[in-house]
């Protein structure tokens, strides 16, 4: 088993993860570093960009065949021509390169649910990705962050990638979560107090017995929205939940030594939540960072309920949306749109008897995708149309008509409001 | 580099600049003809090659999409100057080829005022208002990259091809 030890020299996690990967004696914040990825991510939208750019560095084959994912999921199952090209150009650089970690359509999947449940993702790991929620995995304990396809193509070509060594920033959250209030609503609530640049170029860094007691799918949601405030990155710390997800995917693990902040660390901002304070709350239109309880918009209506996502269209998402829409009818106003990450979670969803509650509530369950999430396929919104959505962003024209609006909410407010028709606090259902 | 400038405010986002209606392509001459479509349907049209983009905080927040960042080139636009970016932008920027400057003062810029920068001074002169302003001094290796053209033309001198 590889092994990793990291130093304790009054160190983030982060900074420690720089600072191994670099060979830099001690990354402090702001040193420029030059790191050894272990993964190298492109997806069909920013892989075929990728693959041309990499062509022209000449080096003819990637570093390793084996660091490197090509995941065919914004426009997966393709949706037109162009799109079939783009995906077509990732089947052909798979084969010719000799990348195992491609997946043929019927066994893909949105790539940040895609990666851990591969058993890709560990403890320790520097990955990039060309794909800005890359920074789903520091949910494992690894430092992830998005690059552009440019930077992907060289990564591909030299297995590294220069970084800023970020600043950390210290989320601490405590307590208990009410019933219905999830790791959605508390990313949330983190990013309407600091703001959707109150994080820029640092780590965000969650920890806390809130944190702690966490399936690994609940702190991937958080740490995938740390770009939304800015981030580099987010990170929790790995513990035995970590453990027993990685191994439990992968027998090729690595042992890591050392991978936390040190007690002596200096943290560039310590943010403190209590659990029992944070409610249910959405995102009004146009930023992530518009967050105010759902109680609170109640008078919003919605057209179209969207489950689904790199942020929530896990297990456990479909789980608690089940559960609030057992025995229950979608509003005649109101389309539901259903979308499992992966074919993983599609098929677990499917045996475990939630697909038949969405589909006896009326919804409409598709394939893997991201699709509607950036307004690609799938449940793309006309003019004046409303979507409570369990995504990740709300910018104007996100999901489909500049003229349109998303509201951000965590799966059991959007199963709530899709009963509804109105954006509702999910406690006030059940 | 002379061009007037066209300004915008703060969180401009890579779905307004680039929507993902256009990521189906990455050529530069379909994304150039619809960049900042989101937030200025018609604005590549009023481009004239060389001009300036100016805008607030967190200029580029959002998706990866280098496509953003190429969509702006593409239509003409020769720097992007602004409070603050988001960090994929930026590094998307700089990766092509395309000035990426922060220069909070610059925030006194009014559409169509004409735009002089002076990259090695760290300069930016406002010549229709005749203000000078100073942005934050890109790191070396940065200034290496855009020198060479962009990140690609930058890693195949350094590994000699």
């Amino acid at each position: 088993m590889e092994r990793r030890v990291f130093q304790r020299d009054g160190m983030t996690i982060v900074e420690k993860l720089l600072s191994w990967s670099s060979g830099a004696e001690r990354a402090r914040p702001g040193m420029i570093v030059e790191s050894r990825l272990d993964l190298v991510l492109v997806n069909d939208v920013t892989g075929p960009l990728a693959i041309e750019q990499f062509r022209k560095i000449g080096v003819g084959r990637v570093f390793d065949p084996s660091r490197i994912a090509l995941v065919m999921d914004h426009y997966a199952p393709n949706k037109d021509v162009q799109s079939a090209a783009q995906s077509k150009m990732l089947r052909e650089f798979a084969r010719e390169m000799g990348i195992k970690s491609f997946w043929e359509i019927g066994r893909c999947g949105i790539e940040h649910v895609l990666l851990p449940e591969e058993g890709l993702v560990k403890p320790g790991m520097i990955i990039v990705g060309a794909d800005s929620h890359t920074c789903t995995y520091g949910a494992l304990g690894a430092f992830a962050t998005g690059i552009g396809s440019t930077e992907a193509a060289v990564a591909m070509a030299t297995g590294k990638c220069w970084f800023r060594v970020p600043e950390s920033q210290s989320y601490r959250i405590d307590g208990r979560l009410d019933r219905y209030v999830t790791s959605k609503d508390v990313i949330l609530t983190i990013i309407g107090r600091i703001g959707v640049e109150g994080a820029s170029y640092m780590s965000m860094e969650f920890s806390g017995s809130t944190v702690e007691a966490m399936s690994l799918d609940s702190r991937a949601t958080m740490c995938n929205m740390a770009i939304e405030a800015g981030a580099k990155c987010g990170i929790v710390e790995p513990d035995e939940v970590t453990r027993r997800y990685v191994s439990e995917r992968t027998a090729d693990l690595i042992e890591v030594e050392n991978l936390f902040s040190d007690e002596d660390c200096r943290y560039a901002a310590t943010f403190e939540f209590a659990a029992g304070e944070i409610e249910p709350v959405v995102a009004l239109p146009p930023l992530p960072s518009n967050c105010v309880p759902a109680a609170e918009a109640s008078n919003v209506k919605v057209d179209q309920a969207f489950l689904g996502s790199c942020t929530n269209g896990k297990l456990e998402d479909l789980a608690l949306a089940a559960e609030i829409l057992k025995g229950e009818t979608i509003h005649p106003n109101v389309r539901m749109i259903v979308i499992p990450a992966t074919w993983r979670v599609y098929r677990e969803a499917m045996e475990k008897g939630y697909l038949s509650i969405f589909l006896d509530a009326g919804a409409c369950i598709s394939c893997p995708t991201c699709g509607p999430c950036l307004g690609g396929h799938m449940g793309v919104l006309a003019d004046g149309e409303r979507c409570i959505s369990s995504t990740n962003r709300n910018f104007v024209g996100r999901m489909g008509s500049p003229r349109s609006e998303v509201y951000l909410a965590s799966p059991a407010t959007v199963a709530a409001s899709a009963i509804t028709g109105h954006v509702t606090d999910p406690r006030t259902i059940r | 580099m002379i061009g007037r400038a066209h300004v915008f405010g703060d969180n401009v986002n890579t779905d307004v600049i680039i929507p993902a209606a256009y990521l189906n392509t990455y050529d530069p001459l379909i994304l150039g003809r619809h960049a900042m479509e989101g937030i200025d349907p018609g604005f590549s049209s009023r481009v004239r090659k060389g001009d300036i983009i100016v805008a607030g905080a967190n200029f580029g927040c959002g998706s990866s999409r280098e496509h953003a960042a190429i969509a702006i080139k593409a239509c003409g636009i020769s720097a992007v100057v602004a409070s603050s970016f988001a960090r994929i932008f930026f590094r998307n920027s700089i990766n092509i080829g395309l000035p990426a400057l922060v220069a909070e003062e610059a925030r006194s810029v009014r559409e169509g005022d004409e735009l002089e920068i002076l990259l090695d001074d760290g300069l930016i002169r406002n010549l229709t208002k005749n203000e000078v302003y100073r942005f934050s001094p890109l790191p070396e290796f940065v200034i290496e990259i855009l020198r060479d053209g962009g990140l690609l033309e930058h890693t195949r001198r350094r590994l000699g091809r």
